[in-house]
């Protein structure tokens, strides 16, 4: 049995606490009216000593010529992507104004109107960086929680002999299912009761102005969002719940009937899985951005859930044999976890620039739209990411005895948990705030949070079972697992 | 080279696995072990030096990788430019994402071939070449040990015994 060790506990309520703080700095930092936001955003230029930007500022007031540039260069974006700007009409008017802007004669009354609208579209950029901050964060170790259970069920369904010694510890992390699947679920039920504007296509004033989310709007609407949400959720925790009775069952058993109940259960789990998860990357992600698709949307995601996950279980299956349990995993089961983080580095990279060179060949406005905002706005997270993801893994992870090295794996495993939050990062910020974005407070302060969240209901699950499962028919192939 | 060697036959894998151990724990040099399949950490259990096969197709890839850049950056931007995608801008770089295909593809194609060549070169394999296989039975169901002998043929013949040969001959190299 393990017990919860009390630094561990008090570590885990300080990240809580510490980040708890940092959420709400966020929340209270953030600009309740447009002359709040506009003096944050010129602190900005002047904190960072850029001259000049201030320049810019200087003559921002009176001249019309810079707010007119700086909207010519957006529109290009603002068609799709941005949150606020896809209301089409409005941004038929950007369009309109930026050209007019070439014309002499352009009338000062169209100018300031347009700077106007600017200025409350950065005050909702600005309003939605503390729940997209909480969202990423709330997300991404949802995700882990989640890419663990479809890891689990996958091993559960192909009777694989060389995992069940760690069955325990995958059981441990889904536990977190239930904490943060209600509150990933609070923020989208906060988003649907307009307490926040992530999510573009809840907003009805831009619905009855925008062609295609209103086209949309049968499948795109609150209470069916919710709804489908619930679903996803509840079907995703019940599997949990119904696998680990029957897992824990097994080991007072003396026959293999919980054993075999389980692996039909987890069979008809992963059909359920590979469905909702998809679904669900629609909903929670890519609807953020309403005008944009990609059909291979819900694989990458699940990509990028699965390596996460898997690089967890070695993480936590580490830090257990460092502390004297789990005495029968060995290097060959290190070595295993460390070979499917490598594979599905890969594989997230393959989907990742499948997607890509697609959409960048294509170069159809509303898809590559996508592209170009992270592109411009969001360079060094979008290719800091593919080196964390793609490179580190490759190289770190490529030689057969570094999977073996546990510190090894523990260093790869950390820079892949953050390549993968700068995914989700990337995935979610550029629809919601724009170029607003920053990895401050907010955003270290949610992670923070939730990290200290995710430690504290993982590892107090790990206490509440035998950590090597007995019983299981294929434990001793486990135990003796060599490669 | 008349070197005398013993043969042990093994007729399954995990018995044949201990034998090793227990050759090698006795402290005599196995010449060779013939098997139908490989068989995994024999290499190991024989004290093998860790192949260096890796570290040839790393490099493979690399020149893979090097050559396709080369190819491509000489056929579709100098020698006769592409306006690739609705993007003439005759850059490789800027072109890059539709190269990495065959960039990927040359990368596995060189480390493949060039290491399955290499593979052959090192262990002798050639075209015609006669087969160094003592016994045929190894290419059908049986494991053989060899081990050369030093006039210890009775102390090698009691030990293989033990292990569970199921046969013991002895021959001249």
């Amino acid at each position: 049995m393990y017990t919860f060790s009390n630094r561990l506990k008090i570590a885990s309520f300080i990240l809580m606490a510490v980040g708890a703080i940092g959420i709400a700095i966020g929340f209270m930092s953030a600009p309740s009216n447009v002359a709040e936001a506009k003096a944050i955003v010129a602190a900005q230029a002047d904190g960072h000593g850029d001259a000049h930007a201030t320049e810019d500022h200087a003559v921002s007031d009176g001249a019309t010529e810079t707010h007119d540039e700086d909207h010519a260069s957006m529109t290009d974006h603002e068609m799709t992507s941005d949150a606020h700007a896809s209301d089409a009409h409005e941004t038929e008017a950007h369009v309109a104004e930026a050209s007019h802007s070439a014309d002499p004669h352009a009338s000062e009354a169209h100018s300031e109107d347009h700077s106007a609208a600017h200025d409350e579209h950065v005050l909702h950029q600005l309003q939605n960086k503390p729940w997209a901050a909480l969202y990423v964060a709330a997300f991404f170790f949802f995700m882990i929680a989640l890419g663990v259970l479809a890891f689990y069920a996958i091993q559960r369904a192909a009777q694989a002999g060389w995992s069940p010694l760690l069955f325990r510890v995958m059981e441990g992390i889904t536990a977190y299912l239930v904490p943060g699947g209600i509150i990933v679920f609070l923020i989208l039920v906060a988003s649907v009761a307009h307490m926040n504007h992530l999510f573009v296509w809840m907003d009805p004033e831009v619905v009855a102005h925008d062609a295609l989310i209103e086209g949309k709007s049968g499948y795109l609407n609150g209470p069916f969002f919710l709804v489908r949400a619930a679903i996803f959720l509840s079907g995703w925790i019940a599997y949990r719940w119904y696998s680990r009775k029957l897992s824990l069952a097994q080991d007072a058993a003396d026959d293999n009937t919980n054993f075999v109940k389980n692996f039909r259960l987890s069979a008809a789990f992963l059909v359920f899985y590979l469905v909702t998860e998809s679904m669900m990357s629609w909903d929670w992600i890519m609807s953020i951005d309403p005008h944009w698709f990609s059909t291979l949307f819900g694989w990458y995601i699940f990509a990028s859930m699965f390596v996460s996950g898997i690089t967890v279980i070695a993480l936590v299956t580490i830090y257990l044999k460092s502390k004297g349990l789990l005495e029968q995993v060995n290097d060959s089961h290190i070595h295993d976890l460390a070979k499917f983080m490598f594979g599905i580095s890969v594989f997230w990279t393959y989907l990742w620039f499948s997607q890509f060179m697609l959409i960048w060949y294509s170069n159809i406005p509303e898809e590559v739209t996508y592209y170009v905002t992270r592109i411009q706005d969001y360079n060094l997270p979008f290719f800091g990411m593919l080196a964390l993801n793609f490179i580190f893994p490759l190289l770190l992870l490529m030689n057969s005895d570094f999977k073996r090295v546990n510190w090894f794996v523990v260093m790869t495993g950390i820079v892949i948990l953050a390549g993968h939050y700068l995914d989700i990062f990337n995935a979610i910020m550029p629809s919601a705030v724009g170029d607003q974005w920053f990895i401050g407070i907010p955003e270290i302060g949610a992670v923070l949070f939730f990290a200290g969240l995710f430690i504290y209901t993982v590892f107090n699950a790990l206490t509440k079972a035998p950590i090597t499962p007995k019983h299981n028919p294929f434990i001793e192939e486990s135990k003796h697992f060599h490669y | 080279m008349a070197n005398k060697v013993i043969q042990a036959l093994y007729n399954d894998d995990d018995v044949l696995m201990l034998a090793v151990k227990k050759v090698k724990a006795a402290k005599h040099h196995i010449e060779e072990v013939y098997c139908p399949f490989p068989v995994h950490g024999l290499d190991k259990a024989m004290g093998l030096a860790p192949t260096r096969l890796a570290i040839t197709a790393f490099m493979y890839g690399l020149v893979g990788l090097a050559v396709a850049i080369t190819m491509m950056n000489y056929i579709m931007i100098e020698d006769w430019p592409q306006d690739i995608g609705g993007k003439p801008s005759f850059s490789y770089l800027e072109n890059m994402p539709a190269f990495v295909p065959i960039m990927f593809e040359l990368t596995v194609f060189f480390a493949a071939h060039l290491m399955v060549i290499t593979f052959y070169m090192r262990s002798r394999l050639w075209p015609f070449k006669k087969a160094e296989n003592p016994d045929v039975r190894t290419t059908d169901d049986l494991f053989l040990m060899e081990i050369e002998i030093h006039d210890n043929e009775a102390d090698l013949h009691a030990l293989l015994a033990e292990t569970g040969a199921v046969e013991i001959k002895v021959s001249q190299k």
